[in-house]
């Protein structure tokens, strides 16, 4: 099995996107954790900033981040030829 | 079946789960016709449990089988949202169902650690883990261990650990099944547990894999529907929006504004507040003192304070017109006297701590790290995080949730998923903390302030089956319930919602259902891993890969009845407590299994060293940190940088990489035919590429 160059340079893509995507995840999990009591006076929806986003806001990203994974990774899939055969 | 399509078996799925919701609201609707017609709450909460076992155990004897690819994997055919589905229900275990909102209700911002770690750990199984392993495609993570990292030592470390955490995490879902039964038919504890248990084997012992995930389809639907139509209608009932995700905003201030009044000794509300605020010092003092002088006095002083609360009670006795209560109260008080210097210790620790407790003012619920100073506060947000990161991790990390993706039918299928899996747990775990704040209000607002005389019916009714739930006694004896005299245990919270909300019996016997469904399904995929990993993995694939199918399948499923029973005896033993345990299991699947499965997709040149040293250095060291400082264990040995028990797994994984990392640089590079296989599974579909999917 010999991986072209297309080959190698998907998987490049993909790193790339996976390390962006975990990136905006830690954001929105540790960075606002980390700082929720500076956070506390920002309002948002009549929540307190910090608040809304452990009960709300950062799901939303999470359930976005995978979605838009999975529909970006089948167009990089049929784009470089490694998409699987319809069933 | 065979024949079938893939798309025309999705349009038959879907038309089949339409059918059973529709059947299922229909079957509510019967019930609430029964109730109207007055038949006793009891016999509706049998018929609701029975009801839906009976359901659970069809679906099982419907899909039974005897075809290896079905039992281990539903035939690798079940559709990206009917998987999700059953990843939800497969996750969302007691714990999520009856004791999140509660956790939420009772600690406020900091349990959103649990909200926060249980839905994004799903990034981590979908951007690292989940298409990699659809791709490889086998049975078990075991499997995967196995084939990255050669021989039998990875894999038998993988079947150790797997077994470990699902074996510590069913034991906390059986527990929950045996409350269920209990508290709506009036079983008792151990029986309960039986009969659960009789509900979970009749399903994954027919069918595996097969029977269970289209069981779970089947059980997330109801747990959704009972867990989403009391919060709606409080939300209702509070808010008039029937959308309490957005409502509770403004909830959360009305709340805020009555933590602050109640807080507020100069306002007349806070200032009974502080009365029984100030009764509950003086006990703190009292017991504190009681302490110190069992210290200085050790049995003597025992002795003496038995004797004054015997000669108290021979004085009443003596008094003719003396009131029977306060004669039964002081006989109590004299048979409840701690009978040694230790039992002393232990019941006057307790009672300070309680008291404690009570005396300090409300935490405000949207606070997030509240404490008397910057040390206190410091520590609180570093366990948060440590918490939110081990419970992410152990959501990457835990074999029966990896193994649902092995089910679909292709990579993208596998990450379309994770996708469903999460917006379906999402559904959930954005209305807990709603539900958390609105219940809130309704104690805060409705319940303090009432009158002893006339309590609303739901508080007499839960304070009359649990005191550990509800309970409400007058301390300052001014007759009106304050704040501070509540006390209020975290799984009443979705308990008692219907009734708060005041609706009839009818929904309660659906939460109880809806608490069975989410038990039993996380229970059924826990034994299925714990079966597959010492049929599959230990029998056929170390002792006698020649084994024919009938005997692997006979031989999973014999395990899996001495695993589940034997589980069940260790539940009726009542061992330690659930949130611990859950804790505690997905610290230990995040220590095992995480950096040795996600350097193996990532890292070409992990190698099977690296792999047993990570793996057992990481299980090793979590289990090791958890041994010396969770006091189940005795040895209260001082916390690292004061990281508690629950979030042993920080160093744990810290160490798993480590291991990894360094084991694999000091020995030599993997073979070629591993190295192919890495890039066999990065790929989703390769020409001339080898094949690794077992049918």
């Amino acid at each position: 099995m010999q991986l072209t160059e297309k080959h190698k340079q998907y998987w490049q893509k993909n790193l790339r996107m996976t390390g962006v995507l975990l990136a905006i995840w830690f954001v929105a999990t540790f960075v606002i954790g980390w700082f929720a009591r500076d956070l506390q006076s920002i309002t948002i929806l009549g929540f307190p900033f910090p608040f809304y986003m452990a009960a709300q806001g950062s799901l939303i990203i999470y359930v976005v981040i995978i979605w838009y994974y999975a529909r970006a990774m089948g167009k990089l899939d049929r784009e470089y030829g490694v998409h699987e055969g319809d069933e | 079946m065979a024949t079938q399509s893939q798309s025309q078996f999705f349009s038959s799925l879907k038309r089949y789960y339409s059918f059973y919701t529709g059947g299922f609201v229909a079957f509510i609707i019967i019930v609430a016709i029964l109730e109207q017609m007055g038949v006793p709450n009891k016999v509706l909460g049998y018929i609701f449990l029975a009801a839906t076992v009976l359901l659970y155990a069809g679906i099982g004897v419907m899909s039974r089988t005897a075809d290896v690819s079905e039992y281990y994997v539903a035939g690798r055919r079940v559709p990206a949202l009917f998987n999700g589905m059953a990843t939800g229900a497969d996750w969302m275990s007691a714990a999520s169902f009856i004791g999140m909102a509660g956790t939420l209700y009772l600690s406020g911002y900091d349990g959103l650690a649990f909200v926060l770690g249980w839905t994004g750990g799903y990034c981590l199984v979908a951007l690292l883990l989940a298409p990699y392993l659809r791709k490889f495609g086998q049975f078990t993570i075991p499997d995967f261990l196995g084939a990255r990292y050669g021989g039998n030592i990875p894999r038998s470390i993988g079947v150790f650990a797997a077994i470990l955490c699902s074996f510590t995490y069913v034991i906390a879902q059986i527990y929950g099944v045996g409350l269920i039964t209990s508290r709506f038919t009036g079983l008792e504890f151990g029986v309960g547990v039986f009969a659960g248990l009789g509900g979970i084997l009749v399903c994954s012992f027919l069918g595996g894999m097969r029977a269970v995930t289209w069981t779970q389809v089947a059980q997330y639907i109801i747990l959704i529907v009972a867990y989403m139509i009391p919060v709606v209608w409080l939300s209702v009932k509070h808010t008039g929006n029937p959308v309490p995700q957005i409502a509770y905003g403004y909830v959360l201030e009305k709340v805020t504004e009555r933590e602050k009044v109640l807080n507020d000794a100069t306002t007349p509300d806070g200032a009974k507040e502080a009365e029984v605020r100030a009764i509950f010092k003086q006990r703190q003092e009292a017991a504190e003192g009681k302490l110190k002088a069992l210290e200085a006095g050790g049995v003597s002083y025992l002795a003496e304070e038995k004797a004054k609360l015997v000669k108290a009670a021979e004085d009443l006795k003596a008094n003719k017109d003396a009131d029977p209560a306060a004669v039964a109260a002081a006989d109590k008080a004299v048979a409840d006297f701690p009978a040694d210097a230790a039992a002393a210790t232990v019941a006057w620790k307790k009672a300070a701590a309680g008291a404690k407790a009570k005396a300090a003012p409300i935490a405000a619920h949207a606070e997030p790290f509240a404490g008397p100073d910057e040390a206190a506060r410091d520590k609180k947000r570093k366990n948060f995080l440590a918490l939110v990161l081990c419970l992410m991790v152990g959501t990457a990390a835990l074999p029966h949730i990896l193994m649902r993706y092995y089910t679909t039918p292709s990579v993208s299928e596998a990450r379309k998923s994770v996708f469903w899996s999460l917006f379906f747990i999402f559904l959930l775990y954005f209305t807990a903390p709603a539900l958390a704040v609105l219940a809130k209000f309704d104690v805060y607002t409705l319940l303090v302030g009432s009158s002893f005389s006339e309590l609303p019916s739901w508080v007499a009714s839960w304070a009359a089956v649990d005191k550990t739930l509800m309970s409400v006694t007058d301390i300052n004896k001014d007759g009106i319930v304050q704040l501070a005299e509540i006390t209020i245990g975290g799984d009443l919270i979705v308990l008692a919602t219907p009734e708060i909300a005041g609706l009839p019996y009818v929904i309660t016997g659906l939460v109880a259902a809806g608490g069975l469904a989410a038990a039993l399904s996380t229970a059924d995929g826990l034994l299925l891993t714990i079966a597959n990993a010492l049929s599959h993995d230990v029998y056929y694939k170390m002792i006698d890969p020649h084994a024919p199918t009938t005997r692997r399948l006979a031989i999973s499923k014999g395990l899996l009845l001495v695993v589940a029973v034997f589980a069940a005896y260790v539940t009726s033993l009542k061992p330690g407590d659930i949130l611990f345990l859950v804790g505690a299991a997905f610290s230990l699947a995040a220590s095992a299994f995480f950096p040795a499965l996600a350097l193996g997709v990532f890292w070409k040149r992990a190698n099977k060293w690296g792999a047993i040293l990570g793996m057992a250095g990481g299980l090793g060291t979590c289990m090791y940190y958890m041994y010396i400082t969770y006091p189940f264990f005795g040895v209260n040995a001082p916390l690292w940088w004061d990281i508690n028990p629950i979030s042993g797994g920080i160093f744990g994984m810290t160490a798993g990489f480590v291991g990894v990392i360094v084991g694999s640089l000091l020995t030599a590079a993997p073979s070629k035919e591993i190295q192919d296989l890495v890039d066999h599974v990065r790929y989703p579909n390769l020409e001339g590429d080898i094949k690794t999917e077992a049918a």
